[in-house]
C-alpha cells in the first residue's frame, strides 16, 4: 500500500478507543458519525483500502419513506428516521437531493389490483400523502411512458440522493469530529477480557470497549470470528444495473417503481442525481461474497424491460453497468444483535434500504448503547464539513474559473478536483474510490479519453495503480 | 461570466477534419475562423497514433500520426485559424450558439456558421455489455495509445485483444513496439475483419487468432486475472492475463448532438446532413468521423476541407437554395446511409456520394432504386466497417419521387 495512504492513518496514539465499528459502507460511516458526534473515541475499521468496497457501492441511490415496509418493522421505523434526519442534516453537509416522487406503475389488471394494498399500507406506515394516479394522470406527469400503463400510486417523499457522496459525507464529518479511520485493516481475531476487546488487525491490534459490526456481507462472520457463533447467515442477493447516458434522463422525472413482491422491490427505473438514467436491480441469490459479476443476457433483457416501460429508450447508448451484493439473510428484517455483556452490537441484513436507514441505525445504535450504561458527551459545537457536489442540477466545479483543466469530458471533472480529493481527509483509496469522490471516467467514454491522464494524475496514489510500467521500460 | 465570443465560424473539434474545415475557410477569406479543442493539444486521434502512414495524399509523405498532428496545427497557424484548446463545448443551442466550459470560464459563442467535428471512439466494454468482474486493466485502442505516446505508461503487459478492425492491428502493433505481449486476439465472426494481407499481422507475430469467439467472463479485481473465451461450438478456454483491449466498433461522438436539439440518425449515430453536410439546423454543419464510423485521418482531412468550402460558399450565399430534398433509404444488411439526405437545386440531377456500410458480411448486387426503377447497381462482396460508396453524380432522378432506396439484392452478375 503506498505510503500516503498509510500516513493518513496512523495507528498510534487510539489507545482504548470507546467504540470500535468494523466495516465502512455507508452504515458503518453512519454509526461512526453518530457516536463521534455523541464524544465517542471511536475507531472505524474497514479491510479493503477504501469506503464503500461492499454491498454500498452499488444499489439504486434512493431516499426511500418505508411506505412498502413491512408495517410495524424496525425496518421501517428506522428508514423514517432515516429520512427525516438526512433532510435535516443533507445542506450542512453538502448532499444533494432530487425531489422527484416515486409512482408504483401496474402495467397489467393483476398489478392494478395491488394498488389499493399498497396505498393502504403505505398510510397505515405513516406515508399518509400518497395518492391514487390514473392512466391519464400518470401520462400527463411523465409522457415518455408506455401508454399500456394501468394507473399508479404516487409516493411524494421519494428522493434520489448520491449514494457514494453521502456516506463520505458522514465519514468526514465523524474525522472531522475526532473518529479514526483504518484501511487495509481486516479484523482477523480478537478477544474480550470483560472490560475491553482487543482486535487483531492486519494493521495490528486495536483496543476498544465496545463492538458494533457493521460488515455486511461478512456480519456473519465477524460474529462467528469473534463471538463463536452466528445470529444469521449472509444470503447474497446480486443486482445488476444498466445506466443509460444523458440524454436519457430527460425523458423520466419521477421514479418509477414496480409492484412489488415478497422478495424484492423489483426493478426501478429512475433518474441519478449525475444527470443519467438506471435501471435495475435484479435479485439474484449466490453464495459468492467478493465477487459480483455483471452478465450480458441480464443486462439486454434490464435493457429491454426499461424500452419496454420507456420506449424512446430504444437505442440509447449505454455507459455503465455494474452489479452489486445485498446482505440478505434467511430473513427479511434487519437482523440487530445486542449482547450487553460482551459489550457488542450488530447491525446485520441491511439491504437496499440502508442508504436511507443509514442515519436511523447509527440513531439506534446510540441508543442501545446508552441502554447499556454507556455514557454519551454530545459534541456542544461539532464541525459540519460539506463535500464536494457532484449533482448535475447544481454548480459544479468547471462552471468557476482556474479549474486547472478538464481532466474527464463525459462528466466534466476538474484536474482541481481530482487534486482536492486526494488532499482531503479521506482521499480515494482505489481507483473506484475517485471514479466515485469525482466522477473521472463514469461517463460515456469509461476512460478511452482521460484513461491515461488519469493514470499519471494517480501515479503512487492509488492501491493499484492504473498503469502496469513505464512504456520505455 | 466573461464576455461572449462572436465569430464567423465556430469549429468544435480539432482533429484532422476540424483543422482541414478550419484552413478551408480561412483561405477563402473568412475573416474569424474558432476551433474549439478541448484537450490541452489540437490534432484529435493522430496525436497518440505513433505510427505511419498518415499524410500521404495531404502533404505528399508518410509520416507518423504525432507529425501528421504538428502538421495540421502548423497549417492551421499559418492560415489564421483562432485555435482554442481547453475549451469543451458542452451545449449547442439552436441557431448556431454554444455553451464553452473555457479556462476562465463559461461562455458563449455566438457564430454565424457552427461546424461539428467531434470525431469518434470506441465502444466501451459496457456499452458492449461485456460480462464479468470490472477490474482495473480493461480499456480501447484510444486510451492504450495515449497511454503509451502521450504518458509513456503501459496499462499492461500480457493483454487480450478483442477485434480485428484495422485499429486492432494498429493496437497489435502498439504493442509489440512497448514491450506488450497480447496471449491472444478474439474476433467473433470466422475471419478478420480488416483487408488481407494486413489479416496476417498477429499470425506473424505469433499472437493465437481466436476466430467465432467471444470474450465469455473478465475475471480479477483489483486487476484483470484471466478471461474466459466462448468458441465455436460451445467451446469453452481460459486464458491468463492483465488486461482486456477492447478495439473498434467505433461510435460518432455524438453526446452534443443528442442532448440537443439538431436531428440526430439512428443508422450512423451521428447528425442527419444533407450532401454539404448541413444539419437539420441550418446554422449547424458536420464532418469528419462524428458522421459515421469510421475513415481514416486523410479521409476525415478532405471531408473537413469539402465541408469547409460548403461554408464558405453558404456564407457567401454562394450555396444553392435547396428546392427538392430527397431522403436516402437503406434496407438491411445496408447499417447506415450518410448523407440521409440530398438538397437538389432547381433540377433532378442527383449529386455526391453516399457512403454505406453494413451489418453482416455480404454479397449481392448493390442498387439504387427510386420508386422501383433502378438507377444505379453494382456487384459487392462485403464485410462490416468496410467503406462502400455509392457515387451519384448525373444520375437522373424520375419526376414526382422524393426518395431514394439503397439496398443489396441477393444474385451477383456482371
Amino acid at each position: 500500500m503506498p505510503e500516503a495512504i498509510a500516513d493518513s492513518n496512523r495507528i498510534s496514539g487510539i489507545g482504548t478507543a470507546d467504540v470500535a465499528v468494523i466495516g465502512a459502507g455507508v452504515v458503518g460511516c453512519a454509526v461512526t458519525r453518530r457516536l463521534a458526534l455523541l464524544g465517542a473515541r471511536v475507531v472505524l475499521l474497514e479491510k479493503a483500502p477504501d469506503i464503500l468496497a461492499g454491498a454500498s457501492k452499488g444499489n439504486s441511490a434512493l431516499l426511500h419513506t418505508g411506505f412498502d415496509a413491512p408495517p410495524g418493522s424496525l425496518e421501517c421505523a428506522l428508514m423514517q428516521r432515516g429520512h427525516a434526519e438526512f433532510l435535516d442534516i443533507r445542506e450542512r453537509l453538502g448532499l444533494p437531493l432530487l425531489e422527484t416522487g416515486a409512482m408504483v406503475v401496474a402495467w397489467n389488471e393483476a398489478e392494478e389490483d395491488e394498488l389499493d394494498a399498497i396505498e393502504a399500507q403505505a398510510r397505515r406506515n405513516g406515508v399518509g400523502d400518497v395518492v391514487r394516479l390514473g392512466r391519464r394522470e400518470v401520462l400527463a406527469r411523465e409522457p415518455a411512458l408506455a401508454p399500456h400503463l394501468r394507473g399508479a400510486v404516487l409516493v411524494p417523499r421519494e428522493h434520489v440522493i448520491d449514494p457514494w457522496s453521502t456516506p463520505l459525507a458522514y465519514l468526514t464529518q465523524a474525522l472531522a469530529n475526532g473518529a479514526q479511520a483504518l484501511f487495509g485493516a481486516e479484523v482477523c481475531g480478537g478477544s474480550f477480557d470483560g472490560e475491553a476487546w482487543t482486535l487483531q488487525t492486519a494493521r495490528g491490534a486495536v483496543r476498544a470497549a465496545r463492538i458494533v459490526n457493521c460488515a455486511g456481507l461478512q456480519g456473519d462472520r465477524i460474529e462467528r470470528l469473534l463471538l463463536g457463533d452466528a445470529s444469521f447467515e449472509i444470503r447474497p442477493r446480486k443486482g445488476q444495473f444498466v445506466v443509460f447516458d444523458k440524454p436519457a434522463a430527460g425523458l423520466l422525472t419521477t421514479i418509477l417503481l414496480p409492484v412489488p413482491t415478497e422478495r424484492t422491490k423489483g426493478i426501478v427505473l429512475t433518474r441519478t442525481i449525475y444527470g443519467n438514467l438506471l435501471v435495475g436491480p435484479t435479485a439474484e441469490e449466490q453464495d459468492e461474497r467478493d465477487r459480483a459479476t455483471i452478465e450480458a443476457e441480464t443486462l439486454a433483457a434490464l435493457i429491454a424491460k426499461a424500452v419496454e416501460f420507456v420506449p424512446a429508450l430504444d437505442g440509447m447508448p449505454v455507459n455503465a453497468a455494474y452489479a452489486g451484493l445485498r446482505p440478505a439473510t434467511e430473513r427479511k428484517e434487519y437482523r440487530i444483535r445486542h449482547e450487553k455483556d460482551r459489550h457488542w452490537i450488530t447491525v446485520g441484513g441491511i439491504r437496499s434500504t440502508g442508504l436511507t436507514a443509514a442515519l436511523g441505525l447509527a440513531a439506534h445504535v446510540a441508543e442501545l448503547l446508552a441502554g447499556e450504561g454507556w455514557q454519551a458527551s454530545p459534541l456542544e459545537d461539532p464541525v459540519w464539513t460539506p463535500v464536494p457536489n457532484l449533482a448535475e442540477h447544481r454548480p459544479r466545479d468547471w462552471q468557476a474559473p482556474n479549474h486547472g483543466e478538464i481532466v474527464c469530458h463525459c462528466e466534466m471533472v476538474t484536474r482541481r478536483e481530482i487534486e482536492a480529493t486526494f488532499a482531503s481527509p479521506l482521499p480515494p483509496g482505489d481507483f473506484g474510490g475517485l471514479r466515485r469522490r469525482t466522477r473521472a471516467a463514469m461517463g460515456r467514454c469509461q476512460g478511452f479519453y482521460c484513461g491515461a491522464r488519469l493514470a499519471e494524475l494517480t501515479a503512487g496514489r492509488l492501491a493499484e495503480p492504473l498503469a502496469a510500467g513505464d512504456a520505455d521500460a | 461570466m466573461p464576455e461572449p465570443i462572436d465569430t464567423d465560424v465556430a469549429i468544435v473539434g480539432g482533429g484532422p477534419a476540424g483543422l482541414a474545415a478550419a484552413i478551408a475557410l480561412r483561405r477563402r477569406g473568412i475573416a474569424r475562423v474558432l476551433v474549439l479543442e478541448r484537450e490541452s493539444e489540437a490534432g484529435g486521434i493522430p496525436r497518440h497514433c505513433g505510427h505511419p502512414p498518415f499524410g500521404i495524399r495531404e502533404f505528399g509523405r508518410p509520416m507518423t500520426g504525432p507529425r501528421y498532428a504538428r502538421r495540421l496545427r502548423a497549417e492551421a497557424a499559418a492560415a489564421g485559424v483562432d485555435l482554442r484548446t481547453g475549451h469543451s463545448v458542452v451545449s449547442l443551442e439552436p441557431g448556431g450558439r454554444l455553451t464553452v466550459a473555457a479556462p476562465e470560464g463559461v461562455r458563449t459563442v455566438a457564430a454565424r456558421r457552427i461546424i461539428l467535428a467531434t470525431g469518434a471512439r470506441e465502444a466501451t466494454r459496457a456499452a458492449r455489455l461485456a460480462s464479468g468482474d470490472r477490474p482495473i486493466g480493461v480499456i480501447n485502442t484510444g486510451a492504450l495509445q495515449s497511454y503509451i505516446y502521450l504518458k509513456r505508461l503501459k496499462p499492461f503487459r500480457r493483454p487480450v485483444v478483442v477485434g480485428t478492425e484495422l485499429v486492432g492491428l494498429s493496437a497489435l502493433w502498439t504493442c509489440m513496439r512497448h514491450g506488450i505481449r497480447p496471449v491472444a486476439v478474439v474476433e467473433e465472426g470466422m475471419r478478420a475483419t480488416a483487408r488481407w494481407p494486413l489479416s496476417l499481422f498477429p499470425r506473424l507475430l505469433g499472437i493465437p487468432v481466436h476466430y467465432g469467439s467471444r470474450l465469455g467472463d473478465i475475471a480479477g479485481l483489483p486487476r484483470v486475472t484471466h478471461v474466459e473465451i466462448d468458441g465455436p461450438g460451445g467451446r469453452k478456454s481460459r486464458l491468463a492475463c492483465d488486461g482486456v483491449l477492447f478495439t473498434g466498433r467505433f461510435l460518432p461522438e455524438a453526446a452534443l448532438v443528442r442532448m440537443g436539439t439538431l436531428a440526430l440518425d439512428r443508422g450512423s449515430g451521428g447528425p442527419a446532413v444533407d450532401q454539404h453536410g448541413r444539419c437539420s439546423d441550418p446554422a449547424y454543419f458536420a464532418a469528419g468521423n462524428l458522421l459515421r464510423p469510421i475513415e481514416t485521418a486523410g479521409w476525415c482531412f478532405r471531408e473537413g476541407r469539402r465541408i469547409g468550402e460548403a461554408v464558405a460558399d453558404d456564407l457567401a450565399g454562394a450555396l444553392p437554395v435547396a428546392t427538392r430534398t430527397v431522403r436516402v433509404g437503406h434496407a438491411a444488411p445496408i447499417r447506415f446511409a450518410v448523407p440521409q439526405s440530398l438538397s437538389l437545386a432547381g433540377s433532378s440531377r442527383l449529386t455526391g456520394t453516399i457512403q454505406l456500410r453494413v451489418g453482416t458480411e455480404s454479397a449481392g448486387r448493390l442498387t439504387v432504386r427510386a420508386g422501383g426503377r433502378l438507377l444505379w447497381s453494382r456487384r459487392i462482396d462485403t464485410r462490416p466497417e468496410r467503406r462502400i460508396l455509392v457515387p451519384l453524380q448525373g444520375i437522373d432522378l424520375p419526376e414526382g419521387i422524393d426518395a431514394i432506396e439503397i439496398a443489396i439484392e441477393p444474385g451477383g452478375g456482371a
